[in-house]
């Protein structure tokens, strides 16, 4: 997802030369160097000084530049988090602030490398919209839409890491910005989730597939603004909502839906899988923390089955 | 020059009485560092700043945008009717700047922010000069040297931050305070800056050494300043940092302002 990013971002600015990405000594990886290499001077690396790194955007975007800030997810965000605020958001300037390896991607360097409240903590942000695309080829499409920014306000874009698989590439429903996207069309049950986790999603569908049981996936990519219409549409339409995120259960997808759900007296069953209130560590893989969060493939699976019986 | 000086020397006392006017009529005003601030202001906007450049300063020490009120307001930039709003639920014009507001190019308020958004304006376009003003209380402030270190690793030649010292802050002195960040001046030359230190409230100081700074760096003027000069019971007393004066404390200083204008 780091490459499609950059890939993206690289192409983008060989046709607009307003383009500038202001990071803080983060490594450049993959197409950043091609950037970097053609676009010294719209290539700004501060150091490790998150803080200027945001009031030096700031800087550029208030002098009609399209700035997107770059460096890992914890830094990107938590830092310089008042300077995100009011530099960005208060002054209500169209920059991306790219918070990359978000949620619990780095679980092998602990607790300090880990961003799983960013959703939470952004969305009470006036001007602060978050987009967390599900994989790299929605990443190309949210990149696109950064540097158009109609809506001209802050975005939050949480990245993956590397080497992401594509989901999305055969859906119909093309990406768009604030809309939930239809990814494979199913019934009865519907998985939903933002960001790398829709991997989980099409196994579960996998294995139910044996079953002939058949879910539909949807993306919610963009979190804020939260595509509402489409969730009445949804709820509707199952009677199982299933969320699976690589976030905190306080903030981020799980509460949005439950917040619309009540909205909407849905009487279905919403079920959230969510990371817990908890500093959890471990440093083994990714899969093995999430799963002390109650996050797993089998644990969704089962719960499904004892819906099911 | 020297006439140049004395009709700034009359608009700093206008512009100090307009200040005192604004007091009357609201409760938050940051008196004390306006006033510190007067000189520093007046030269910049008056006589440094050609009116392209406007676009391009930033009040860091946002506490004092009465005093960039009044001044746009001389520069025909904002109206009498917006000052006698000032801090009212009616009015635009806000204790901090806004960036909404004509002729407000940054919403400050929160310290130290102002010197890397000013980076950005200098890395925006390297040819155009843009001026900064920062409390000596932002010194103490880490996004301050994140701003310093910046501005010269990316080499921009066309900042001008003016330091207002007037060595008080809301409990005590800066310098008793944090001793360490003097003499300021020689951290911003070992930062790589060019810097001298003026007189705050000298015009001539302040634009000599603007003028005759090195155009290679980035450059700092400490401005040694006094807390609420030139009136008596306000100067150097913290208490004036947010207090609006009494009726009679209203016009002893109007007077003192006055007998200074016959000078």
């Amino acid at each position: 997802m780091r490459d499609a990013f950059s890939d993206q971002l690289y192409r983008e600015a060989l046709k607009d030369n307003n383009i500038y990405i202001v990071v803080a000594d983060i490594s450049p990886a993959g197409s950043m160097l091609k950037f970097r290499k053609k676009f010294p001077n719209r290539f700004i690396n501060v150091g490790v000084s998150e803080q200027s790194m945001i009031g030096i955007a700031a800087g550029l975007a208030m002098k009609g530049k399209k700035v997107f800030t770059y460096t890992i997810a914890t830094f990107s965000l938590y830092r310089p988090f008042e300077m995100i605020r009011d530099n960005f958001c208060y002054q209500n300037l169209p920059v991306t602030v790219v918070g990359m390896g978000a949620g619990t991607i780095y679980n092998n360097l602990g607790g300090t490398h880990m961003s799983q409240e960013d959703i939470s903590i952004c969305r009470s942000v006036p001007n602060l919209n978050i987009i967390s695309p599900s994989d790299p080829a929605e990443m190309k499409s949210a990149v696109s839409y950064c540097v158009k920014n109609k809506k001209k306000e802050t975005i939050y874009l949480r990245l993956g890491k590397s080497g992401e698989k594509n989901f999305t590439t055969k859906a119909d429903d093309k990406w768009k910005f604030a809309k939930i996207r239809t990814i494979q069309k199913g019934k009865s049950i519907c998985l939903i989730s933002h960001g790398i986790l829709i991997k989980m999603s099409f196994n579960i569908s996998n294995t139910l597939k044996k079953q002939k049981i058949i879910p539909s996936i949807y993306s919610s990519h963009t979190l804020k603004p939260f595509d509402s219409k489409t969730f009445k549409k949804i709820c509707k339409s199952y009677k199982t909502i299933i969320s699976i995120e690589d976030h905190s259960e306080i903030g981020g997808l799980g509460s949005i839906l439950r917040e619309e759900a009540y909205r909407y007296k849905y009487d279905g069953n919403l079920i959230n899988f969510s990371l817990k209130d908890k500093f959890l560590n471990d440093y083994g893989s990714q899969a093995s923390l999430l799963k002390k969060h109650g996050i797993s493939e089998e644990i969704i699976l089962k719960k499904i089955y004892n819906l099911k019986k | 020059m020297n006439k140049l000086i004395s009709i700034a020397k009359r608009r700093c006392i206008n512009y100090r009485v307009k200040l005192l006017e604004m007091s009357q009529r609201v409760s938050a005003i940051h008196l004390g560092g306006t006033f510190s601030s007067t000189e520093i202001l007046d030269a910049i906007y008056n006589i440094l700043m050609k009116k392209n450049e406007r676009e391009n300063f930033i009040l860091s020490k946002g506490h004092c945008s009465a005093l960039q009120y009044v001044i746009l307001k001389d520069l025909k930039v904002l109206s009498e009717n917006d000052l006698r709003k000032y801090s009212k639920s009616n009015g635009k014009l806000g204790v901090h700047p806004e960036v909404k507001n004509e002729g407000l190019n940054a919403s400050t308020g929160s310290l130290g922010q102002g010197l890397s958004m000013a980076a950005g304006f200098a890395l925006s376009n390297r040819k155009k000069n843009v001026y900064v003003v920062l409390s000596d209380g932002e010194l103490q402030e880490g996004s301050t040297w994140e701003a310093i270190m910046a501005i010269r690793n990316l080499n921009l030649k066309n900042i001008i931050a003016i330091i207002d010292n007037n060595d008080l802050q809301s409990l005590e002195r800066s310098s008793i305070l944090t001793p360490s960040i003097y003499p300021i001046d020689r951290k911003f030359i070992n930062f790589g800056w060019d810097s001298k230190i003026c007189d705050g409230h000298n015009t001539k100081e302040i634009v000599k050494s603007i003028l005759n700074r090195d155009k290679k760096k980035p450059f700092c003027l400490v401005a040694k300043t006094i807390k609420g000069y030139p009136i008596s019971f306000m100067q150097n007393n913290p208490i004036w940092h947010y207090r609006s004066p009494s009726k009679d404390e209203f016009s002893i200083a109007m007077n003192e302002l006055k007998n200074l204008g016959n000078l």
